[in-house]
């Protein structure tokens, strides 16, 4: 599609370009959220992008516009250098893995290991009359299932729902990444673990990452995670982007510092909310 | 032993209505009630295709294909227009009632002695054992019948491993993805909307399928003949459930099979000791309500300690 405007066109060599994407949900209703307010955003190639913001701060409901979730109200998304803005969900599928928060939502609960597996080995990918699962797959799944190292080889044939979250997440990041993704989406993925299956999820993560060179937007609550993980940072507030880190100043941050960004962005928001009360209180 | 073989036969015709609601209700979780007036679809429409004096297996195949287009129609009212599915369903089931009149003109259309899959085993079974009638096991039993038996036993075998070997394919895995987990599928890929219509398109063919080998069998036709039927496909589909479990694909497929015939043979023999036929549909009824809320409550006061053991070690610490 010919672009009308010049600086609509993403940075060059950007993996991933938002260009002032606004959503807002139950538009003209009571129930009004402006959940995305003017999001611009560029990422090179096998950057890996940690995201943080208070709850609501539309952090989940930006990772669903880059996945096509939804049709953002305005602004432009360009991924791999492709125009995805009005591309259906399905369809970036080609081009996006995923992994979500609630580990029932990445596997087909009653089908087995080697399905779901299967499944995600052909992402984006034309689907035909072939059996999903041939001997070739089978050997390759069992090699791969094998280096998670949690013993889940031998239950290749064992229906996914029976497995612990810990496990399904660890599957659900290797359907993700079995056919490389151009971007690689994690949404607070390890929110829902315990403390140890979380470590083993992270650590699987940053394994991947690495080894594939993945462009990634990984959400996280965690302030150890961000200040550990990734090449930047940024801080999401009431739909916006609310401070950067990047670099050589990304290397520098530790966790009392982001913390302090913290408290600074909830003092501003005291702040309006006072201001709020005193116009109300002096007009109304 | 004739009521016994006839039951037999009713009931693996019926199993591909079993097999259609596996499809819609098993694998999409959807309650697809087009399927009472598919099946009556493919019965007129073989029905009016066989008294022309089609080739029966083109006839029975054209009533096959009516039910693939009023699935097809259910399905794009839920995934375009986004109506609700029982609601969807019922539209099309009503609308089928006016299509199933005009395609017999009437609302009966009887078969007798013209060229059908049913004339086709008295030929052949003349032919091959020189007399209409030989002794099975003791007992006298036309050839027709037998062979209609057999006849019905093969298509449905190769009915079920049909659907067991698509249901394993690229297209098939996704499918059941799609009604398993739509989330996930739509990530990998997989326009969920498309495979939900094609799904409900291949169960409601399956059910115009049973129904246009039903007409044969039974020599007719009938504008009522679809009532009630997706309340008998969920009872086949409960039995199959409870004899083989639902641990696999194969095994749930040859349940719904394996339900439908049971389930056939049990009306008959309480037909036999006197059950009035009009009692049928209710005790139908009766039984699927039965077999949907008894689960739930044995279940209950188990569900109760799990959660009172969850809760304890919170206290504790
Ligand atoms: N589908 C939706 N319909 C209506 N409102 C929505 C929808 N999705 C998100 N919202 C609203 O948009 C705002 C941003 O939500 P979002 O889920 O993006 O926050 P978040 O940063 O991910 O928060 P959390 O840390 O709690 O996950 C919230 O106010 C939320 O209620
Ligand atoms: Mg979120």
């Amino acid at each position: 599609m010919p672009q009308p405007l010049t600086s609509l066109n993403p940075p060059a060599g950007a993996m991933l370009a938002l260009h002032d994407v606004r959503k807002t949900f139950n538009a003209g209703t009571v129930n009004e959220v402006r959940a995305l307010r003017g999001v611009n955003l560029s990422l090179p190639a096998g950057a890996f992008l940690v995201i943080l913001g208070g709850n609501g701060s539309g952090k989940s409901t930006l990772l669903n516009a880059v996945a096509g979730a939804f049709r953002v109200d305005e602004g432009r998304i360009h991924i791999a250098g492709q125009d995805v803005t009005r591309w259906p969900e399905h369809a970036r599928a080609r081009l996006v893995g995923r992994v979500f928060q609630n580990p029932f939502t990445g596997t087909a609960p009653t089908m087995s290991i080697a399905e779901n597996l299967a499944l995600a080995a052909r992402r984006g990918l034309r689907r035909g009359l072939g059996w999903a699962l041939p001997g070739r797959l089978k050997a390759e799944l069992r090699d791969q299932v094998s280096q998670l190292a949690m013993g889940l080889e031998d239950r290749l044939d064992n229906a996914i729902g029976s497995l612990s979250g810990g496990q399904r997440q660890a599957l659900t990041l290797l359907m993700a990444n079995w056919l490389k993704p151009e971007l690689l989406l994690l949404d607070e993925h390890t929110a829902a673990l315990d403390p140890k299956s979380a470590d083993q999820v992270i650590r699987l993560t940053s394994q991947l990452i690495t080894r594939h060179r993945l462009t990634t937007l990984m959400v996280t609550h965690s302030m150890q995670q961000a200040v550990n993980l990734g090449d930047r940072i940024v801080m999401m507030h009431q739909g916006s982007v609310a401070c950067q880190f990047e670099g050589a100043d990304k290397q520098r941050l530790g966790v009392p510092d982001l913390l302090a960004r913290f408290e600074e962005l909830r003092r501003r928001d005291m702040l309006d909310e006072t201001a709020a009360t005193l116009l109300h209180d002096t007009y109304i | 032993m004739t009521l016994l073989i006839g039951a037999l036969t009713i009931g693996l015709i019926l199993s591909l209505l079993a097999l259609a609601i596996y499809i819609s209700y098993r694998v999409f979780d959807i309650a697809d009630i087009t399927v009472d007036g598919s099946i009556t679809l493919g019965a007129a429409i073989c029905a009016v295709l066989i008294v022309r004096n089609t080739n029966p297996v083109l006839a029975t195949l054209g009533g096959f294909a009516g039910g693939l287009a009023a699935g097809l129609v259910t399905g794009i009212l839920q995934a375009r227009f986004r109506i609700n599915s029982l609601l969807s369903g019922i539209l099309v089931m009503t609308a089928l009632y006016s299509v199933n009149l005009h395609v017999m003109g009437k609302s009966n259309v009887p078969l007798l002695s013209t060229r059908s899959f049913i004339t086709w085993a008295e030929q052949f079974g003349l032919w091959w054992f020189g007399r209409p009638e030989v002794s099975l096991l003791g007992w006298l039993v036309g050839v027709r019948d037998l062979l209609a038996l057999l006849g019905s036993l093969g298509i449905v075998a190769a009915t079920a491993l049909a659907l067991y070997w698509f249901f394993r394919t690229e297209v098939g895995t996704a499918m059941r993805a799609a009604g398993d987990n739509p989330q996930m599928i739509r990530a990998l890929g997989v326009n969920v909307e498309l495979y939900r219509i094609l799904g409900l398109a291949l169960a409601n063919g399956l059910a115009a399928l049973s129904g246009a080998l039903l007409a044969q069998y039974q020599g007719f036709a009938d504008a009522q003949m679809g009532l009630g039927m997706v309340v008998w496909g969920l009872a086949s589909v409960i039995i199959g459930e409870s004899l083989t479990g639902s641990r696999s694909l194969g095994l749930a497929l040859y349940g719904a099979v394996a339900g439908s015939v049971l389930f056939r043979l049990l009306v008959a023999i309480a037909l036999r000791w006197g059950l009035n036929p009009n009692d049928l549909k209710l005790i139908t009824a009766l039984f699927v309500f039965a077999a949907l809320v008894l689960p739930q409550l044995l279940k209950m006061p188990k569900r109760g300690s799990a959660a009172a053991a969850a809760q304890a070690p919170n206290q504790k610490s």
